[in-house]
């Protein structure tokens, strides 16, 4: 269970991962020797399984295609879908993967340079893979919002007076 | 044409914040930490259920009193929060603004003759607003040494049989300071031995870093003698919304909505139901909120102390009220000197009340970024111009 002080900072770390043990503590009131061990700790224990930008591709013109993949899979006696899972997170193309209630079992999201490439991938290394019944592709047609950023429009500016009681 | 205005409105001194609000407005590429409103933007959630009543065409007025379902969900969020108990058909009114309902408790039971009692430092509108009602206004001050907190001491010396109403409002503005049980319960014994009435404003009760807020209301034989006053305009950055309440006995709010329906009507009602919404379900939003004001409070306070400079902490609002005392200015000249020299605005202590004198007001409801550039810049003008 983490402690109260632990969620804080966890939660501060989640929203901007660049903060140095130092500023993470001058604003908690933990000690910065505190911050660093625990993020170790964390690090160790997977609870804190990466650091990445969120990046808005689109505004770079570089050429990106990606598609959400349903897949229906048959589990076998001894092969569940943890197995299944756990070759499929090898494919570098593979971004997220998720085992999903409801009409089909995996969703995967998947990024290529073209709809080609994505096509390929589904055609040659998803779809033949043994276990796997049935894929549905969907392309992405544009991103809104990513991981809790918002990639559309302006930034709300405030307007306030500059000096109020 | 000056001649028409009456003469204690022509006698009225304008807001010394006014003063520095023009001086700011010339210059260009000010960092100012002079903004009493949150830097956030009203939850989404919140915004989005006063656009759907808009679109539903709710534009009407509601009842004097404000909409029930409202009072209702804040009778129950106080009881929740505060351990209040007030009975949302008689004993709430909401109001255009916290400001309005100051307006009202003053209006209601003030008598020319009267005097009120107002802790110094503290927000700017007290006075005035007791002053237009007809009573003499008394300034109790507070001290850094105690955490600006307000002393019995200090009340019994401004105290004198003319004493009707006591203003209370902590978490304090400008200090940060808060006042707890054990801080309170010995004006509670003042206020019950000289039969006085309390305006608690607690606007700023959910911004409490630590601890947690205790209402005055909530004291033992306090809930009839408080007129409770706060809103939405801090805890969910909702400033512009306008809405805000008061709540107390039912002979006082009866009182006061006498005033307020032949004065504001009804508080806007894209606002109560807004602000409806923000009690249902903006908790974590608020609470996100808080949390980031604490960290940057800690920035503050550190950065401060690093200069050389006192500080104390506070440990609720969204300011901090270093002392500049060390440097031989006074507030104003300080507040204008570092204004003129590293661009940078802060609201000089005195705007707030005599007691004022030697502090700086700096309001932290700015991104870590503009906070960090401000620190700088006042480090700068700290090291250059005084050494410490």
């Amino acid at each position: 269970m983490l402690t109260p002080e632990d969620r804080k900072l966890l939660k501060i770390i989640a929203k901007d991962c660049r903060l140095t043990p130092e500023e993470l503590s001058l604003q908690t009131g933990l000690s910065a020797e505190y911050i660093k061990k625990r993020i170790k700790d964390w690090e160790k224990e997977k609870i804190i399984a990466g650091y990445q930008p969120v990046i808005n591709w689109e505004r770079t013109g570089e050429e990106k295609v990606s598609a959400l993949i349903e897949v229906r899979v048959l589990p076998q006696r001894g092969y569940g879908f943890d197995k299944i899972a756990k070759r499929l997170q090898k494919f570098p193309e593979i971004k997220s993967l998720m085992l999903m209630s409801g009409g089909y079992d995996l969703a995967l999201l998947i990024e290529g340079k073209t709809m080609q490439d994505v096509a390929l991938f589904v055609a040659e290394k998803l779809a033949p893979l043994e276990h796997i019944q049935s894929t549905a592709t969907h392309f992405v047609l544009r991103r809104y919002k990513q991981d809790g950023v918002e990639l559309l429009g302006e930034e709300e500016t405030l307007q306030r007076l500059v000096i109020s009681p | 044409m000056n001649r028409y205005l009456a003469s204690h409105v022509a006698n009225m001194p304008p807001s010394g914040i006014r003063k520095f609000f023009d001086l700011v407005a010339t210059m260009k590429d000010v960092i100012s930490l002079g903004v009493g409103e949150p830097d956030f933007v009203t939850p989404w959630t919140v915004r989005e259920s006063g656009i759907f009543s808009l679109e539903q065409g709710q534009t009407m007025y509601t009842s004097n009193a404000g909409l029930y379902e409202l009072r209702e969900e804040l009778a129950h969020h106080l009881n929740i929060t505060m351990g209040l108990s007030y009975d949302p058909l008689k004993e709430i009114l909401i109001t255009t603004g916290a400001s309005e309902a100051v307006d009202l408790v003053m209006r209601a039971v003030i008598e020319p003759g009267n005097i009120v009692l107002v802790p110094d430092p503290s927000y700017v509108s007290y006075g005035p607003c007791a002053t237009l009602a007809g009573a003499s206004v008394r300034y109790v001050p507070t001290h850094a040494d105690e955490n600006f907190r307000l002393r019995v001491k200090d009340l019994a010396q401004a105290y004198s049989p003319e004493v009707k109403l006591l203003v209370l409002s902590y978490p304090n503005n400008p200090t940060g300071a808060i006042m707890q049980r054990e801080d309170l319960l010995p004006i509670a014994e003042f206020v019950k031995e000289h039969d006085l009435l309390v305006l608690a404003d607690d606007i700023y009760s959910d911004l409490t870093y630590e601890g947690t807020h205790t209402s005055f209301a909530s004291l033992p034989e306090m809930h009839d003698r408080t007129l409770f006053v706060s809103g939405f305009s801090k805890s969910y950055a909702m400033t512009g919304w306008r809405i805000g309440y008061v709540a107390g006995h039912p002979d006082l709010i009866s009182g006061m909505t006498k005033i307020h329906q032949y004065t504001m009507l009804c508080a806007p009602i894209t606002g109560q139901i807004a602000a409806l919404e923000a009690l249902r379900s903006a908790s974590e939003a608020k609470d996100e909120m808080v949390a980031a004001y604490d960290r940057r409070r800690r920035l503050m306070v550190h950065g401060f102390r690093s200069m050389g400079l006192d500080c104390f902490e506070p440990l609720g609002a969204f300011y901090v009220f270093p002392d500049i005392s060390k440097t031989k200015l006074s507030s104003e000249a300080f507040a204008e000197e570092l204004l003129n020299e590293e661009k940078v605005a802060v609201v000089p202590g005195t705007a707030f009340g005599p007691s004022g004198e030697g502090f700086i007001r700096c309001s932290y409801a700015y991104s870590l970024e503009q906070l960090e550039e401000a620190l700088q810049r006042i480090g700068r003008f700290v090291e250059r111009r005084f050494s410490l």
